[in-house]
């Protein structure tokens, strides 16, 4: 190491202060409806009524002096009309078919916005309505084919071992089924774009979004321009969750079109119920377990069938597919495994991206599938857990080796200590023989596997760079966003600790695809450990720099570098060292067979929720949380613990408060009054624990943790309320009218077995 | 922002004569606009009918508290939160004090009004029931003078009142007599704050050997309009507060409202709901009668 | 033109704003929102929801926190408007941002302005709340983020900051 510092000097692991905190305390951060641009206009679209139909006839009503506006529509594409992702089937305008409820057909401009507002009202379009399909059960039903030949986006198959020998041997085969609901992203900003076009340097876009190339190769496409011909900007981006992953690209297309054929800059800014109408949202889902176990509670095998509603376009379906399947079986050993996992269309606008991406919804599957082995077979929530933990050496679903030296029967030991679980289930178990509320508690095990998929690093490629500046600073360039999460901020502190400088004198340039390398997409909890490894490496190449100069000594301190990297830059100008993703030629990964080791790292966790049912109101309440996780490495104490916190809240709504109630593949309650978030009223204390293996992939032993905490609370909290009610709900959320129906129906009471009582084997 | 600020006439007159006065011109033709909770969420939609408003947010007239030896008279303009720091309405009010405590956020409660809410006239209000048990009066003020009725019948069906398109109200009157009774309410939202109720209650009764000698319930979000379960009240009056009772109580309550499904919850669950909420009133007023005997 | 259909007009309505009186032309139902942000330049009040539901417009009105999305600049006239942009004073941080970000009170900032103005507001009425007091105190500010823990770290963090000031001054 090149330089002396003790502990507590360490940068990585010691919650510095937030690089882009000072403005956003202040208000001075810029988003992106801060923005103003001269002579700029506003953009707005007109959308489809219908969930299905042919498009016959668009009226532009005399009333409305037409010259004052532009109007765009599939005809003004340059381009292909279509949003570049993975497949190229969504358009960008809906030329003479539309498939879901606010599919954009027209875009308007106008340098009023109410002006604007009103000539948007003023259009009509006739349709030919065809027939439509909303459920995941229509959809395989084939009545009406809305998506290719067979309504099937993608289909993956995981088979390990022989199921097909298993259900013999078995002394019980458990059979259940679980669905969870779509979930709103809710972040507080509203997706928002301005574009700004001139022939000679092409279009540029500014935007609240995650991820800045995405965008760029869709403008490519949409607007047939070589890659130097499209910028796009990122700026500070208010909450995300997936939910700016893949919609900014169509947004940013539109503001493009309007852009170019007008000739000015053009923003567009949904308001809420717009965004809440038209943008992606967590995708529905439905998972059947089948599993065969021996009398003794180990799982033998089994076949778990998996499938979401992708709604009416591919976008990133196939990919939450991917990952919901590979973490269909969560952290337990699966001799013998057959996954089948699917998505299918429907007429709603399409699902998409959301913290997670389909872990969720299989690992709240496997979860509460999970307790109810343990009921059948008569052994305890902890228990059914121990007996069938993955074990270093043991091989996934996947067949991928496990390498890490995880603990998961500690790991689940130390969580029941911290909630106090024994003691407080046998006392619930006493409580709940009377009173007017019933108390439950309920756990969960879960990983997480951070970075893409199998051999999707390995495609993406990423670039970071490292640029030693004027000053003697150096500055992070990478296409990695920040929204919340603390990219910035951990990334300048990987950089810094790896240069051995100062924090501050670290800066992260903004991410603007001018400026800064594809590093991949800011999703998949890859940032601090992928590109934050790649940092690692870019640094060594700026000191070797400055060594093979002659400026700095192998060992040196924060000012020498300062003083040898200002001379150097006097001298030669500022330069960069950049870094591209060298796979690791350890790991395995066949995408055919979808086998081989699916993540380089994953993190472990188990979850413990408190709750409380009320029987006068049926509402269920977490009373509190426990979260306890394996992550690798603390970078940062301060935001990674947010980042927890912020992901069980999430899960807590997804449990218990978040439903989207649809009519004909519309929104129905698009608006936040009636779309329900937990405030700061509805949440327990969230208790946050961390354990720290390490990993070799990841910065300074990071593992990515962004997504897992939002796997493990659905399942912990409604296992708890089966718990404190002796009533199974296999899907979510759960809200009181749920609960009251179940209660008020006296044969599911009857029916009900009660876990209470069983002892595990205990320490 | 779904409307055009440009079509929409706002006046502020400065005083509640000059306000009355501009509504007598064209009686219908001025909205009145408190703190703007209501009306500017319908304007902001895109959703609102008027175009010409009239402010009546800053005016003295109808933002003070008056108390009397045996009345509290509180402006219609006073805000959730001028209830929710008043002595005498936390002291002897606390139905009241609830209600503007449970209606939105602090920022909703700084602007949002007990005269909005009642002219508002939601079933869903909160400060409905509170005022319904109270047996409030209402002063309304025109031109043509004051006239002073009782709260309750004010609302003659769903967003419906007995409010002529001149009138205001100026003072929300309640009687002094209340403070000895055992008081009881709850707000069942889909969150605890920030929620719009899908059943509260409100409810006042005061015990005498055992027996429940004088009872008032009113509870919101389960008929057209708040309701006072007039036929509970009665089925409990001058009878010990058994099992039976309570029995009788939720069988009574249930068949007198009318609860519907909606966005917000269903009426099989909003019925069970009133239900256990009436029950749950009953058995605290009797634990608390207990306690003190 | 398009909106010529509007047939109010503009008016001059004076305010304070941050200390400073400012006078604007504006119609008279413009949200106090869009007059901050749009006329103002003032762009630390955000718009989350335009109904009043998410507190992330709020600023301070005669010293009461309100949702600036809810309220027509006519009824403005002649108050007090305090918006995030005035409590640093200079480059220094006012103890309530320093609270917040030490304790991770912001992650992705759009919550944030409206957030330290409800505590702001909070401990100008209540020097020492609870941990319920809290809660209730930013309850009307949703933030998807953090799941408020290191909110309420930041919102007592700043309490008991204020009071140390306070108890230096006196």
């Amino acid at each position: 190491m090149s330089n002396h510092r003790t502990n507590q000097d360490r940068i990585v692991g010691n919650s510095v202060p937030r690089k882009e905190g000072r403005d956003k305390v202040t208000g001075r951060a810029q988003y992106i409806d801060d923005m103003v641009l001269p002579n700029m206009i506003f953009g707005a679209t007109v959308r489809s009524q219908i969930a299905r139909g042919k498009i016959k006839k668009i009226t532009f009503p005399p009333e409305i002096n037409w010259n004052e506006l532009t109007v765009v529509s599939a005809k003004d594409i340059p381009g292909k009309n279509c949003i570049a992702l993975i497949a190229d089937d969504q358009p960008c305008l809906a030329d003479e078919i539309v498939n879901h409820p606010e599919e954009p057909i027209l875009l308007l401009a106008h340098p009023d916005r109410y002006a604007l507002r009103k000539a948007v009202d003023s259009i009509s379009i006739e349709y030919d309505s065809l027939p439509a399909i909303f459920t995941i059960e229509e959809s395989e039903r084939r009545s009406q084919i809305v998506w290719g030949t067979d309504n099937i986006f993608k289909t993956y198959v995981i088979e390990k071992g022989d199921v097909e020998s298993v259900w013999k041997k078995a002394d019980r085969i458990v059979e259940e089924e679980y669905a969870t609901g779509a979930q709103e992203q809710l972040y507080i900003e509203n997706n928002g774009m301005i574009a700004a076009w001139d022939p000679q340097h092409g279009i540029t876009v500014w935007g609240s979004l995650q991820c800045p190339y995405y965008v760029h190769k869709a403008l490519m496409a949409l607007c047939d321009l070589p890659a130097e011909k499209v910028r796009v900007v990122q700026m500070e981006t208010g909450g995300a969750f997936g939910g700016k992953e893949e919609y900014p690209s169509m947004i940013a297309a539109h503001a493009s079109l309007l852009a170019i054929k007008s000739g000015r800059p053009v923003k567009i800014v949904y308001d809420r119920m717009e965004d809440m109408a038209a943008t992606t949202k967590r995708h529905p889902s439905r998972t059947r377990h089948r599993t065969a176990v021996s009398r003794d509670g180990k799982i033998l095998g089994g076949e778990i069938e998996f499938t979401i509603d992708g709604g009416a376009y591919t976008t990133l379906s196939t990919v939450v597919l991917s990952r919901g399947a590979i973490h269909a079986g969560g952290p337990y050993y699966w001799p013998n495994v057959r996954i089948r996992a699917k998505a299918v269309a429907t007429n709603a606008p399409p699902h998409g991206a959301f913290r997670g991406f389909g872990a969720p919804q299989s690992l709240f599957a496997m979860e509460r599938h999970m307790d109810r082995i343990a009921q059948v077979v008569g052994i305890s929530p902890i228990e059914i857990r121990r007996r069938n933990f993955l074990r270093p050496g043991q091989t996934t679903t996947t067949e991928q080796i496990v390498h890490e030296e995880i603990d998961l029967p500690q790991l689940l030991e130390r969580a029941l200590q911290l909630a106090d679980y024994r003691s407080k289930k046998k006392s619930f178990a006493g409580e709940n023989k009377s009173g007017t509320s019933k108390r439950g508690i309920g756990i969960a095990a879960f990983l997480h596997g951070a970075g893409f998929t199998g051999s999707g690093e390995r495609y993406l490629s990423s670039v970071v760079g490292l640029e030693g500046c004027a000053d003697g600073g150096v500055r992070v360039l990478v296409s990695s966003t920040e929204f919340g999460q603390g990219t910035k901020t951990v990334l300048c502190q990987i950089a810094a600790e790896s240069l051995g400088v100062a924090y501050e004198a670290v800066s992260i340039a903004q991410p603007d695809t001018l400026e800064v390398p594809n590093s991949g997409p800011t999703v998949a909890s890859r940032t601090a450990m992928v590109v934050g490894k790649l940092l690692e490496s870019a640094a060594r190449g700026i000191k070797q720099t400055l060594t093979l100069s002659g400026r700095l000594h192998d060992s040196y301190s924060p000012d020498e570098f300062r003083e040898a990297c200002s001379s150097y830059v006097a001298e030669h100008g500022p330069f960069r060292s950049l870094a591209r993703y060298d796979p690791p030629t350890d790991i395995f990964w066949d995408d055919e067979k979808y086998r081989g080791e699916a993540y380089a790292a994953f993190a472990w966790a188990v979850y413990i929720a408190q709750v409380t049912v009320d029987l006068a109101t049926y509402s269920a309440t977490v009373d509190d949380f426990v979260a306890l996780q394996e992550i690798g490495r603390v970078l940062h104490p301060v935001l990674a613990k947010g980042q927890i916190t912020g992901g069980v809240a999430q899960g807590i709504g997804f449990a218990l408060y978040e439903k989207v109630i649809w009519q004909n593949g519309r929104m129905q309650n698009g608006q936040m009054t009636n779309y329900i978030m937990p405030t700061s009223s509805d949440l327990p204390p969230i208790r946050v624990f961390f354990e720290e293996l390490g990993n070799v992939h990841g910065a300074f032993g990071a593992k990515g943790i962004g997504e897992l905490p939002m796997d493990g609370p659905a399942p912990a909290i409604i296992n708890a309320v089966e718990d404190a009610l002796g009533i199974h709900f296999n899907s979510i959320p759960l809200l009181p009218e749920d609960i009251f129906d179940a209660i008020t129906s006296e044969s599911q009471l009857a029916s009900a077995p009660r876990s209470s009582g069983q002892e595990d084997s205990g320490t | 922002m779904r409307s055009d600020p440009g079509n929409y006439e706002l006046v502020a007159p400065a005083s509640l004569q000059a306000a009355v006065a501009l509504m007598a011109k064209t009686p219908g033709l001025w909205l009145p606009i408190a703190g703007g909770t209501d009306v500017m969420v319908q304007y902001a939609a895109g959703k609102l009918p008027a175009r010409k408003l009239v402010s009546i947010w800053n005016l003295p007239e109808l933002r003070r508290i008056e108390i009397s030896a045996d009345e509290i008279r509180i402006g219609a303009a006073c805000t959730y939160t001028d209830l929710r720091e008043h002595s005498v309405v936390c002291g002897e009010f606390p139905l009241l004090a609830s209600a503007a405590r449970w209606t939105g956020g602090v920022a909703n409660q700084n602007r949002g009004t007990l005269g909005g809410n009642i002219v508002n006239a939601s079933p869903a209000a909160d400060s409905l029931p509170a005022l319904l048990v109270y047996e409030a009066e209402l002063i309304l003020v025109s031109v043509r003078g004051e006239r002073r009725l009782p709260y309750v019948g004010f609302h003659t069906g769903y967003k419906e009142t007995k409010l002529a398109p001149d009138e205001l109200i100026q003072d929300i009157c309640l009687s002094r007599r209340f403070s000895e009774y055992f008081s009881h309410a709850r707000k069942v939202g889909a969150r605890n704050a920030q929620a719009i109720s899908k059943v509260c209650i409100a409810a006042l009764g005061r015990v005498a050997g055992g027996a429940a000698e004088d009872v008032r319930i009113a509870l919101g979000s389960v008929a057209p309009v708040p309701v006072r379960l007039v036929e509970t009240e009665r089925a409990a009056k001058g009878n010990p507060i058994s099992s039976s009772l309570l029995l009788e109580a939720r069988k009574t309550a249930a068949a007198e409202i009318q609860p519907i499904d909606d966005i917000r919850s269903t009426a099989r669950y909003r019925t069970a709901v009133a239900a256990n909420l009436v029950a749950e009133f009953f058995e605290r007023m009797r634990s608390n009668a207990e306690a003190k005997s | 033109m398009i909106h010529s259909s509007a047939h109010v007009t503009k008016s001059e309505i004076t305010l304070t704003v941050n200390g400073e009186s400012r006078t604007v032309r504006a119609y008279p139902m413009e949200r106090l929102l869009d007059v901050l942000r749009n006329q103002l330049g003032l762009t630390g009040a955000k718009e989350g929801c335009g109904e009043g539901e998410c507190g992330s417009c709020s600023v301070l009105m005669d010293g009461a926190l309100v949702n600036s999305c809810l309220v027509p600049v006519l009824q403005a006239t002649n108050a007090s408007i305090f918006t995030i942009e005035g409590l640093a004073e200079g480059v220094d941080l006012h103890p309530a941002q320093e609270a917040f970000l030490q304790c991770g009170g912001a992650q992705c900032g759009i919550c944030t302005p409206g957030m330290i103005l409800a505590a702001q507001h909070l401990l100008s009425k209540n020097p020492e709340p609870s941990g319920e007091d809290i809660r209730e105190g930013v309850a009307g500010n949703l933030c998807r983020c953090t799941g408020y823990m290191q909110i309420f770290e930041a919102v007592a963090e700043a309490a008991r900051r204020r009071n140390k000031v306070t108890a230096k001054t006196t």
